[in-house]
């Protein structure tokens, strides 16, 4: 038997080890909830949800069904996901250049941050900015006003809402427009900068949408502003919360992917005359990626599965509406638990498998 | 079938044989068939502590005091349990649970009975594997709102937010109420009632909602309880109680019969005070009560004093209610938690 053989056998044992492991859970639960007279079903997915989803993207309407409310619930815990990406890696690049400036304030400030974010819990963090929000924010009758058309208080930010007209329409091209130009520039042989010419595309293109679109403008009446779309502190809270807590992470894998490019790169590019911001940008930072990838796949995966802490502050999100409501009131326990472990682990090897071919792309062949 | 299905039915068989010996081994399967008391509290007598599932911090029904010590009526409950089956009302270990977490706790037989100010419904009578086995609080929805608000009653309540408490009966409430008057009620929903309580202080949302004692104690710890008011209507039925696992009927005897024993207790009047000398009383219905004539306790599966115990540790039902919701306490009208003979809904079956 050759050692691979002998590699493959345990490999094998340990398969069948951790399945029956599973299975022997699987009878156990069954066999119990039989004892107790209750069986596995998904059913109640189609029966009527009865409750009301304060913070919804897509339609939402307590009459409809248990199944469409994991739905909702998804779409916001993707929303809070893609903000917390954005926000965390651009606020970790900030934190990692400041450390590295060189400039004894700068790099002291960011040190101080990092230590005292990532050395506290991420639900303290997260309650604390939903309080401190809260708190900051003027109540519902001395509203921040902006213009008359916006206004700014305790319970979100209420911008006017593009009501009719072919406005959907026009922003959706030009951005699809604009996304695939900035793809494919090189190719379409553009000999002008992109950076010069699609922003201003971008910004024509959704200035004429907001001209064709009928407004709906926000009106304070009675306990609430009507009209228009809010966006709640629940939410600000939660991006702030959890993207500031990983962006120190991300902030020192940044830093480590850096310090980790030869440092002959760095003095090469000054002395080809390039200045500090060129050879970070464009000789540093695109080497260093190689470097971050990994760690930072893993920090996009916390951030996904870290909004479920928006439970604890009020904001809709899977593990709230399905693991507190649903499963209280259809009492499926084992049921729901397996759809909710079953949406994350989709999703998250869903962005593994993306970062991980990306990560492929910017491998070096040769090495 | 093929080899492998075979393989797999009989596994599947096998499984199921394993997993039925290993129920019955905690004492399910036989549980139609037990001799009182009943593997529960057989389960409980041999581990000398009762597992009671309670509410993670509401004042009149279940909170720590300063001291760490557990206070309220569900907490009372508790202690008349342990005090007639195990002799002693401190042989309790308190699991706060969660709205959320509550009934899955008790399905696992982490506890052994859920007295955490829970309504009794249809759909967890039929659904959760559970039995309701007696109503210790007859609660309705109300709302916890600021007086500034010149708000008096429920319907006013059109275009406000209120903070709930996820996991309840308390959300579908809202909606049906919303649903059948018209009016638009946004709710918020947090986990906890800390948080949900420190978001309607801030003014994120009008008000806080929650069944009538509850809001009565949550009002009391607000920083200024008198910006606030609860509204004198209810949107909704909740009567709180007792839920147990099916399948142990004796069990469920036993807490039934604690409960009518408590109310009982007010009704003939025998106290915390005077259960002793209510030994020699003349009325046949007290002797029965304090476990000196008939043998009820036998019959239950545990000794004739089990309820002298219970009442001696804790009082009747109107002493217990009067230590945490009487006028010295939350101060909240027994209304439809008095007597039957008194206008209210407690009326409990005769010690026959």
């Amino acid at each position: 038997m050759t050692s691979r053989q002998k590699a493959w056998g345990l490999q094998a044992l340990a398969l069948i080890g951790a399945g029956a492991v599973l299975a022997f859970f699987a009878v156990n639960a069954v066999g119990n909830l039989a004892a107790r007279g209750m069986v596995l079903d998904y059913g109640f997915l189609w029966q009527r949800a009865g409750f009301d989803i304060p913070f919804h993207l897509v339609a939402w309407e307590p009459s409809f069904t248990y199944g469409h409310a994991l739905f909702v619930a998804g779409v916001n815990t993707a929303f809070a996901s893609v903000l917390c990406i954005a926000l965390a890696s651009a606020l970790g690049l900030v934190l990692a250049l400041m450390r590295l400036s060189g400039n004894l304030l700068a790099g002291g400030v960011a040190r101080v941050l990092v230590e005292v974010i990532r050395n506290t819990p991420q639900l303290t963090q997260v309650v604390f900015f939903y309080l401190a929000v809260l708190a900051v924010l003027p109540p519902m009758r001395q509203s921040l006003s902006m213009g008359g058309v916006a206004f700014l208080n305790v319970r979100g930010l209420y911008v006017p809402a593009p009501t009719d007209g072919p406005w959907d329409t026009i922003a959706l091209a030009t951005l699809g427009v604009v996304l695939v130009a900035a793809v494919l520039w090189r190719r379409l042989g553009m000999m002008v900068p992109r950076l010069f010419v699609l922003p201003a595309v971008l910004v024509a293109g959704l200035a004429l949408a907001g001209w064709t679109a009928g407004w709906d403008v926000p009106v304070l009446k009675g306990f609430n502003f009507v009209g228009g779309v809010r966006l709640p502190p629940e939410v600000v809270a939660l991006v702030l919360g959890i993207s500031i807590y990983t962006s120190a992470f991300i902030a020192e894998a940044l830093r480590a992917a850096i310090q980790g490019v030869h440092r002959g790169q760095g003095e090469a590019a000054r002395s080809l005359g390039l200045t500090g911001g060129q050879t970070m940008f464009l000789v540093v930072l695109p080497q260093a990626m190689r470097l971050l990838v990994p760690p930072l796949t893993s920090q996009y995966l916390n951030i996904i599965k870290s909004t479920t802490l928006g439970a604890a502050i009020a904001y809709p999100e899977i593990l709230q509406i399905f693991a507190r409501t649903v499963l209280n009131q259809s009492g499926r326990a084992i049921e729901v638990m397996t759809l909710v472990l079953g949406v994350f682990l989709a999703v998250n090897l869903l962005v593994s498998a993306l970062m991980n071919a990306w990560n492929r792309r910017l491998a070096l062949s040769g090495r | 079938m093929t080899m492998i299905g075979t393989m797999l039915h009989r596994a599947t068989q096998l499984g199921l044989a394993t997993a039925a010996l290993l129920a019955m081994g905690v004492g399910m399967a036989q549980a139609q068939l037990a001799a009182p008391p009943g593997p529960t509290a057989e389960a409980i007598k041999k581990r000398g502590v009762l597992n009671c599932g309670v509410d993670t911090g509401v004042p009149g029904f279940a909170f720590q005091d300063n001291a760490g010590k557990w206070k309220g009526l569900d907490i009372d409950y508790c202690r008349a349990i342990a005090a007639a089956v195990l002799g002693d009302p401190e042989k309790v270990k308190y699991v706060p649970t969660t709205a959320a977490a509550r009934f899955t706790v008790l399905q696992s037989g982490e506890i052994d009975v859920l007295i955490r100010d829970s309504t009794l419904t249809f759909s967890r009578s039929t659904q959760l594997g559970l039995d309701e086995v007696a109503v210790n609080f007859y609660a309705g929805q109300g709302f916890l709102v600021r007086k500034a608000l010149g708000v008096s009653k429920a319907a006013d309540l059109q275009g406000a937010t209120i903070c709930v408490i996820t996991g309840a009966t308390l959300e579908l409430n809202i909606a049906d109420f919303a649903r059948s008057t018209g009016a638009k009620i946004g709710t918020l929903l947090f986990d906890k009632p800390d948080e949900a309580v420190a978001a309607m202080e801030a003014g994120r949302c009008d008000g806080y909602t929650d069944d009538s004692g509850s809001l009565a104690g949550m009002r009391s710890t607000l920083k200024v309880p008198n910006d606030w008011m609860v509204l004198p209507e209810l949107i909704s039925k909740e009567p709180l109680g007792i839920h147990a696992r099916s399948g142990d009927p004796r069990w469920q005897k036993i807490l039934f019969w604690v409960d009518t024993m408590l109310k009982s207790g007010e009704e003939y009047g025998v106290t915390q005070a005077n259960v002793d000398q209510m030994k020699t009383s003349k009325d046949p219905f007290v002797l029965r009560l304090v476990g000196v004539e008939g043998d009820f306790g036998k019959q239950l599966g545990l000794d004739n004093e089990w309820s002298y115990r219970a009442i001696k540790a804790v009082g009747n039902y109107g002493e217990i209610y009067d230590r945490h919701f009487g006028p010295k306490a939350l101060d909240l009208p027994r209304g439809l938690n008095n007597l039957w003979n008194k206008g209210g809904m407690h009326y409990t079956l005769p010690l026959r």
